[in-house]
């Protein structure tokens, strides 16, 4: 769990965002819908975004999962996360964790990303509040090479 | 100190304000670490589950609990007979249906099981069997006068409320031209990514309540009349919450039932929504049917219009349920021959609350569509058209509107940016056709909702706190109050702490709705800080024995005219001051009432248009709301963005569809609820005017958050028209709808032709 072994009890019954929230207090993967459609409970499982409600907490044993409570180091913020400030891709915040592991899972699996990638890494990740023309520009601040060079 | 009382906020001195300062919460968005009210955990904490209605109109025979509580870990299951002393709604109807009453839509609360986790709340919920006495329901108000329609809940008598001015039929008899239609907007669904809910927690006879609410005071006014106890009694919290957008701008029925199940239980509770419920039962945009005409004379003068409107407001009256759909048609337009009547009906459907913009968003669509069928008739340039026909004044109330011009200002820009001058391709492919179109909208609020109230002090250290007791919904309230008070008192941002989300750190404050909370509360905590100011001199003045008159501060220290004085470093000063605490207070009372404060604005939309498939693309918006003065540049542009987004939604995919054989929601959910995504949105151009209007209000800024909507589905639509000619009544305008429409059109083209031939 974000980069420690820990231990939870799980009830054979709960979902991986129920045992990251009851079972370990990191409550920044948020239900939304609870049924895989709105992407608020994304985290990474052995580095891949996945829903955290349709995903079993008991599957999840000596496997590696990052939430985004993880994506800091001591304080200092990521670039993406850094970008996400930068650009105020947010509003609420309340979807904000499952946007910001999605662009994570991104980064992890392809090195040079593309607008194309960026944006299919973000359409199962809903915003009410419609952020998504700054999550877009975030993304590219923080994951392209062109804006890395 | 009264904001009414000081000088308008003017460009001297101005440092913060204006800038794109980064929102103050964004780090502890982007860590995980802002706490929204269903993260909330105190110990012992219990989760009540609702169990709901499932069918649409009913009396309940009966209600069995008993397999539910024999799960192990439920630890009550409520139903009306514990909560009998308690109503809820406008029309004071039990809070909790006892065995006899009547459930009047699929979604209802019907009962509460609170138990110790919420994995057996949902199994033990699942167990309640309830018992149902059908009666006959109305989901479809289009039967509402039928002779045979169930009368329901405030249906008995149907009331219109009419409104306007001058004599409208006579007016038509002199237009040229009439253009007129009946026009459908759907339920849309405000589906806040953060669910309605709230943790409450009673110790003695005080509650503390986490809820994610719009009005923290508010949700405190109306638990403390239920419960009969004292403000004081009642401490409501929302230190973030995850988007309202109207939905929360009242108290529900989760909020109430959490307390009183705390209360039953003597643990904390949290009862949260899920989607369904969302859906189902916290708030929708009321689908509306309106019927209008609008006459003119060939010139494009604008000389009568009528609206006839039918809206749906489901089974219960909600505060703030009441929107505005009549608003667009009195004041848009120069007009001196204006009807509008408006029937509010009932339905076996989940009650209705303000949701952005609420009526105006509805009417704007309707309105901004006969506007362009009247340019396209006449030949007039669609802005053009509307200049002719500007008002400046509200003529309802025969004041002018605060900055008259504004609306105009922003056609300029929004022509500007957009090219509206330039020429444009409308058939780039065989299969594409692309097109532009043109609208214009009011908004009523613009200025404030007064009462609001703020207190700033000094701490010993010099650095300062601000309290009030607004909430922040993620528009960015905290941040641009935050740059209010620094210009004020001439202090660094990062010495400043704001206080807000919780009704015990300041002095009451408005409900967040209509666009209205920065009008009001910058005014206020700018009052405020100036009256902190004001109480330094004065305290220095007593302490170094000098006149006050001598006196001055820079933000960091008190100086004085006085030749053998040294400056005051106000960290020391204030240490001295002790046990002096050196504070302020400011309100905002009243807005003006020589003039009618109006936020204004325009869009400009482009679209694609694919005749294969029938899908609407938009591929561009350029808005310009005429917002007043722009307090921070960057948190503007979101709320540009949302509101574009959100317009977008609503033009083109989001509706609540209902059975009306089962009076059931058919996609309570975000499947097929269809929310725009990341791939839906296009290029978005904020057109920014930045007018300070300072008649409306001191600070001159007259909020934004409902603006970059209101013109947005219209736009689409009359580009949607510009694109293939066809006309669209009904939103959203669906794959469906444009290939049905289509196919219509080449059939009757072909007889047509047939009959020539």
């Amino acid at each position: 769990m974000n980069g420690r072994r820990r231990h939870a009890t799980v009830e054979a019954g709960d979902s991986l965002l129920t045992t990251v929230r009851e079972g370990f207090g990191l409550t920044g993967a948020k239900p939304a819908c609870e049924v895989g459609t709105c992407g608020a409970c994304t985290v990474l499982l052995d580095d891949e975004a996945v829903y955290s409600c349709l995903v079993l907490g008991v599957e999840c044993e000596g496997r590696r999962v990052d939430t985004v409570e993880g994506l800091d180091d001591h304080g200092e913020l990521s670039p993406l996360q850094d970008a996400f400030v930068q650009c105020d891709a947010l509003q609420c915040g309340f979807c904000t964790s499952g946007q910001l592991m999605s662009l994570e899972g991104l980064r992890r699996a392809e090195p040079e990303p593309t607008s194309e990638d960026i944006e299919r890494a973000v359409q199962g990740n809903l915003c009410r509040c419609g952020a998504y023309r700054h999550i877009l520009d975030a993304a590219e601040m923080a994951l392209t090479v062109r804006s890395a060079s | 100190m009264r904001a009414a009382e000081l000088d308008d906020l003017t460009e001297a001195g101005v440092e913060q304000v204006g800038q794109p300062v980064r929102r103050v919460d964004a780090v502890e968005k982007v860590t995980g670490r802002a706490r929204y009210s269903a993260d909330i955990s105190l110990p012992g904490q219990l989760v009540g589950v609702i169990v709901r209605s499932e069918r649409p109109h009913a009396t309940i025979a009966s209600i069995d609990t008993d397999a539910a509580c024999a799960v192990e870990g439920v630890v009550a299951v409520m139903t009306g007979a514990d909560a009998t002393q308690y109503a809820w709604y406008e029309d004071d109807e039990p809070l909790l249906p006892r065995v006899g009453d009547t459930v009047r839509f699929v979604g209802d609360d019907v009962a509460v099981v609170v138990a110790e986790t919420e994995s057996i709340a949902r199994r033990a919920a699942a167990l309640v069997d309830v018992g149902y006495d059908d009666l006959r329901p109305l989901t479809d108000v289009e039967h509402v006068d039928d002779d045979d329609a169930p009368t329901l809940l405030g249906n008995e008598e149907i009331e219109t409320e009419a409104e306007g001015r001058g004599d409208v039929e006579t007016a038509f008899a002199r237009a040229d031209v009439v253009v007129e239609g009946t026009f459908r907007t759907p339920t849309a669904v405000h589906n806040a990514m953060e669910p309605h809910g709230a943790v409450a927690d009673w110790r003695g006879d005080q509650v503390d309540v986490h809820t994610s609410t719009q009005g923290i005071n508010d949700v405190r006014e109306h638990l403390a009349r239920r419960l009969g106890v004292d403000h004081s009694q009642v401490r409501v919290v929302c230190e973030y919450m995850g988007g309202g957008f109207g939905a929360k701008q009242v108290p529900w029925k989760p909020t109430m039932l959490a307390v009183i199940a705390s209360k039953l239980t003597g643990a904390p509770v949290k009862v949260m929504n899920d989607r369904r419920s969302e859906n189902l039962a916290a708030g929708k945009r009321n689908a509306t049917t309106q019927r209008v005409r609008i006459g003119a004379m060939k010139n494009g003068s604008v000389v009568a219009i009528d609206a006839e409107i039918d809206t749906e407001v489901g089974a219960y009256s909600v505060p703030g349920e009441e929107s505005a759909v009549q608003g667009p048609y009195l004041h848009l337009y120069q007009c001196d021959d204006v009807r509008v009547r408006t029937r509010r009906l009932r339905s076996n459907l989940g009650p209705a609350v303000a949701f952005r913009g609420p009526g105006y968003l509805e009417s704007t669509f309707v309105l901004e569509s006969l506007m362009d069928e009247l340019a396209v008739e006449l030949g007039i340039d669609p802005i053009d058209l509307r200049r002719r026909n500007h008002a400046g004044r509200n003529q309802q109330e025969d004041v002018a509107w605060s900055h008259p011009d504004g609306i105009l200002r922003s056609y300029e820009r929004v022509a500007e940016e957009s090219g509206w001058a330039n020429s444009f391709d409308r058939e780039p492919s065989e299969r594409i056709r692309r097109g532009r179109g043109f609208a214009a909208h009011d908004w009523l609020a613009a200025s404030a909702t007064p009462p609001g109230h703020a207190t700033v002090e000094f701490n010993f250290d010099g650095s300062v706190h601000v309290g009030l007791s607004a909430q922040d919904l993620g528009t960015g309230t905290r941040t641009v109050l935050g740059q209010v008070v620094a210009d004020a008192m001439g202090v660094d941002m990062a010495h400043i702490r704001l206080s807000l989300g919780d009704t015990s750190t300041g002095p009451p404050s408005p409900t967040s709705a209509g666009s209205t909370t920065v009008p009001t509360m910058a005014p206020a905590v700018r009052a405020a800080a100036l009256a902190a100011v004001e109480d330094l001199l004065d305290a220095a003045a007593e302490h170094l024995e000098v006149d006050r008159n001598t006196l001055s501060f820079d933000g960091s220290s008190v100086q004085s005219t006085v030749a053998d004085l040294d400056d005051q470093p106000l960290a020391e000063l204030c240490a001295d001051l002790s046990p002096r605490v050196v504070h302020g207070w400011g309100s905002k009372e009243a807005t003006p009432d020589d003039v009618s404060p109006r936020a204004q604005g325009s869009a400009e939309a482009e679209v694609e248009v694919d005749l294969d498939t029938g899908a609407v693309r938009v591929t561009r918006i350029v808005v310009g709301p005429d917002c007043g003065r722009i307090l921070n540049r960057r948190l503007a542009d979101s709320q540009v963005l949302g509101g574009v987004t959100q317009g977008i939604g609503f033009a083109l995919t989001e509706r609540q569809l209902v059975d009306h054989h089962l009076g059931m929601v058919m996609n309570p959910d975000l499947n097929e609820y269809l929310l725009p995504t990341a791939s839906d949105t296009c290029e978005i151009v904020h057109a920014a005017l930045d007018i300070p209007d300072l008649a409306a209000n001191e600070v001159g800024a007259k909020g934004i958050g409902e603006l970059p909507l209101l013109p947005v589905p219209a736009a689409i639509a009359n580009a949607v028209h510009d694109a293939i000619g066809i006309r669209f009544h009904d939103l959203p305008i669906t794959r469906q709808r444009v290939l049905d429409a289509l196919s219509a059109r080449d059939r009757s083209t072909t007889n047509d032709e047939q009959e020539s031939s």
